[in-house]
């Protein structure tokens, strides 16, 4: 493993038991990522791309094949093990945004830092800041229900965003948002990715998101089809 | 700590639900305290007043005297034991003679007892002292029940009859000097209390008795063969067992009260897990362990009962103090049931009572909680974040 990679994959095979039989999910995916990159796993609806980031992120783990995270091997962690290097090291965004409806913005994205026992001083400093950086302090006390889908996802990354994480993984962002505010919270992402050298593990078929990417790995049928640096 | 700042969150957001939830648990609580208060209360008023108008410490009973069985009273009276006199003129020990008698109410045959007893005596709180007036019929007094029943009241002059020792019936008039008004039917509903000296006359028994009752610092230290002691005690076994019974009868109550409490809970949980998958999974995703989230939901679902200790203590305890300084008016026809009771119960709260009420409700639905929520752990965090799990 190089220095600066954080997650390294190789021979990875996931199957789906569905009846008597099984599908096959990801079928032997080799890559390796490296601190800082802000790289998709581009592809069509049902290739892999979800089954992929779930074990990148640890919430699945493979049939076959290693997945090493952030110098742990996912095969290897129990659920609570697994559960901690999510607190500490990993940030979710998700197509839905799962906010917590009963929390205020605020709330929302001071949870990770409950968990992680930070005190209250430090807490509200850092929401503060997470919340400058997605541009939506003047929200704080809202609930979820009163934001508009942009603004909710851009809540969702400041919580993501909050306790600066080394890698943040990202299913479909931009999915149910309109192009304005796709574009809006990609900047946003990818300053935050400038300026804290958080990697950022995008899965996407949406075109707006692509054009942002440095990385692009093509995904088709479980398989890596391509995988091309863009530089510009 | 966590779990306890999340889970108020979470529930108080829930809104309606909860309150509904809080709503039946509380009033589960108040209910208990104060059925229980009222029966503690009416317990402590009967013993009270049993013993100041009936019992007093305790008696003393000709060995034949069945409480329960009339037609043996002839057979249970003898003299005074000579070393019972020190006593009853010390006031601190008065005998009883009781003979059936019949009263004719508006014609009607009416059996009832007649006790005869010292006007003068201080035992227990009967007006006996009323009786000392002069006048040509016997004076003698009786209870508001028994003045209902036979449609008697003060001055009243009325005939009765008796057989004397012979079996022979006799009869005279009485005048009703006074009717007073007390909470035990043992010595009221069917009663007449008459001067003892009287009715030793009339049954030609003269210085017998049928029982003592005992007053305060009267000690039966000696055997004294015919008689027998009663404790005070003893002649409460009777109330005793049904307060027992009034109590089991109420768990019941309860018992049906908390499982309904219980369903709501129980309901709410299986729904809230059904329908929070999502949030579930974005727990877990945020990295929070398995543990957490089952404890999250468990502490969310025992915190009703927790709100619920402060939700019924805002109303509840306003009421509890009123109804224990205004006291709870027995519903009418109560009085009829042959048991000590009073027209107004002060209930009496114990301490105990409403620790281990609270405790058992917090428990109860601690639990409730819990079992639902341990269906989270069996999740799959990957269905969960989509919401997916039918
Ligand atoms: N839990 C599962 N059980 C069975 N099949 C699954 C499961 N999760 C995903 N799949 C299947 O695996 C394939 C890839 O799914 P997914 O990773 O969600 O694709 P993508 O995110 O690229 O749309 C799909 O055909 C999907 O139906
Ligand atoms: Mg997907």
């Amino acid at each position: 493993m190089k220095n600066s990679e954080i997650i390294s994959i190789k021979g990875l095979i996931k199957r789906f038991s569905i009846g008597k039989g099984y599908f096959t999910a990801l079928n032997g995916i080799d890559l390796s990522f490296d601190k800082g990159q802000f790289a998709g796993v581009v592809g069509p609806s049902g290739s892999g791309k979800t089954t992929l980031l779930n074990i990148i992120g640890s919430l699945d783990s493979p049939t076959e094949g290693i997945a090493n995270v952030l110098g742990q091997d996912v095969n290897k962690l129990s659920t609570k093990k697994a559960a901690i290097l999510r607190r500490k090291h990993m940030g979710f965004i998700f197509q839905t945004y799962n906010l917590l409806p009963v929390y205020t913005v605020f709330e929302n994205v001071e949870f990770p830092l409950l968990l992680l026992k930070m005190s209250g001083a430090k807490r509200k400093k850092a929401v503060m800041d997470a919340l400058d950086w997605v541009g939506i302090t003047d929200k704080v006390k809202s609930r979820p229900a009163q934001l508009s889908g942009g603004e909710c996802q851009r809540v969702a990354i400041a919580r993501a965003m909050v306790k600066k994480p080394e890698l943040v993984l990202a299913d479909e962002p931009t999915a149910n948002l309109d192009s304005e505010n796709s574009h809006h919270i990609l900047q946003t992402m990818e300053n935050l990715n400038k300026e804290l050298q958080t990697t950022f593990i995008f899965a996407t078929h949406d075109d707006k998101v692509i054009k942002y990417l440095k990385r692009k790995i093509l995904l088709e049928d479980g398989k890596v089809t391509s995988d091309d640096i863009i530089t510009n | 700590m966590l779990s306890l700042k999340l889970a108020y969150r979470n529930l108080i957001g829930a809104g309606l639900r909860t309150w509904l939830n809080v709503f039946v648990l509380s009033f589960t609580y108040i209910l208990i305290i104060w059925h229980y208060g009222i029966i503690d209360g009416w317990n402590h008023q009967a013993k009270k007043d049993m013993k100041a108008w009936e019992i007093g410490n305790g008696q003393i009973w000709h060995q034949n005297y069945d409480p329960y069985d009339f037609f043996t009273l002839e057979e249970s009276h003898t003299t005074i034991p000579q070393t019972f006199k020190n006593a009853i003129s010390d006031g601190v020990l008065t005998p009883v003679l009781i003979s059936q008698a019949t009263v004719y109410p508006e014609g009607r045959i009416q059996s009832m007892l007649l006790r005869g007893i010292d006007p003068n005596q201080k035992v227990i709180a009967l007006p006996t002292a009323e009786m000392n007036i002069e006048s040509d019929e016997i004076p003698v007094i009786i209870g508001r029940r028994m003045a209902k029943n036979c449609k008697l009241k003060e001055g009243d002059i009325t005939i009765i009859r008796w057989r004397d020792i012979n079996g022979t019936f006799d009869a005279t008039e009485v005048k009703i000097v006074k009717v007073f008004n007390c909470n035990v039917p043992n010595v009221d509903a069917g009663q007449m209390w008459i001067p003892i000296n009287k009715l030793q006359e009339m049954i030609q028994s003269p210085d017998e008795a049928t029982m003592f009752i005992i007053g305060e610092n009267f000690e039966m230290n000696e055997n004294v063969s015919g008689w027998e002691f009663k404790s005070f005690d003893y002649l409460m076994t009777e109330m005793d067992e049904m307060i027992k019974m009034k109590k089991i009868g109420g768990s019941v109550f309860y018992f049906i009260l908390i499982l309904l409490a219980m369903l709501a809970i129980f309901d709410t949980q299986v729904l809230s897990i059904f329908r929070r998958q999502k949030e579930i999974g974005t727990y877990i995703a945020m990295g929070m362990t398995r543990i957490q989230v089952v404890s999250l939901f468990t502490v969310e679902g025992a915190m009703h009962a927790i709100l619920a200790i402060i939700v019924g203590a805002i109303y509840g305890i306003p009421f509890l103090l009123w109804q224990m300084k205004t006291g709870f008016s027995m519903p009418a026809g109560t009085d009829d049931f042959g048991i000590a009771i009073a027209e107004t119960i002060f209930p009496v709260y114990g301490a105990g009572l409403i620790f281990f009420t609270v405790l058992l409700v917090i428990i109860i639905t601690t639990i409730v909680s819990y079992m639902p929520a341990r269906k989270i752990s069996k999740m799959k965090p990957t269905d969960a974040i989509k919401g997916k799990i039918q």
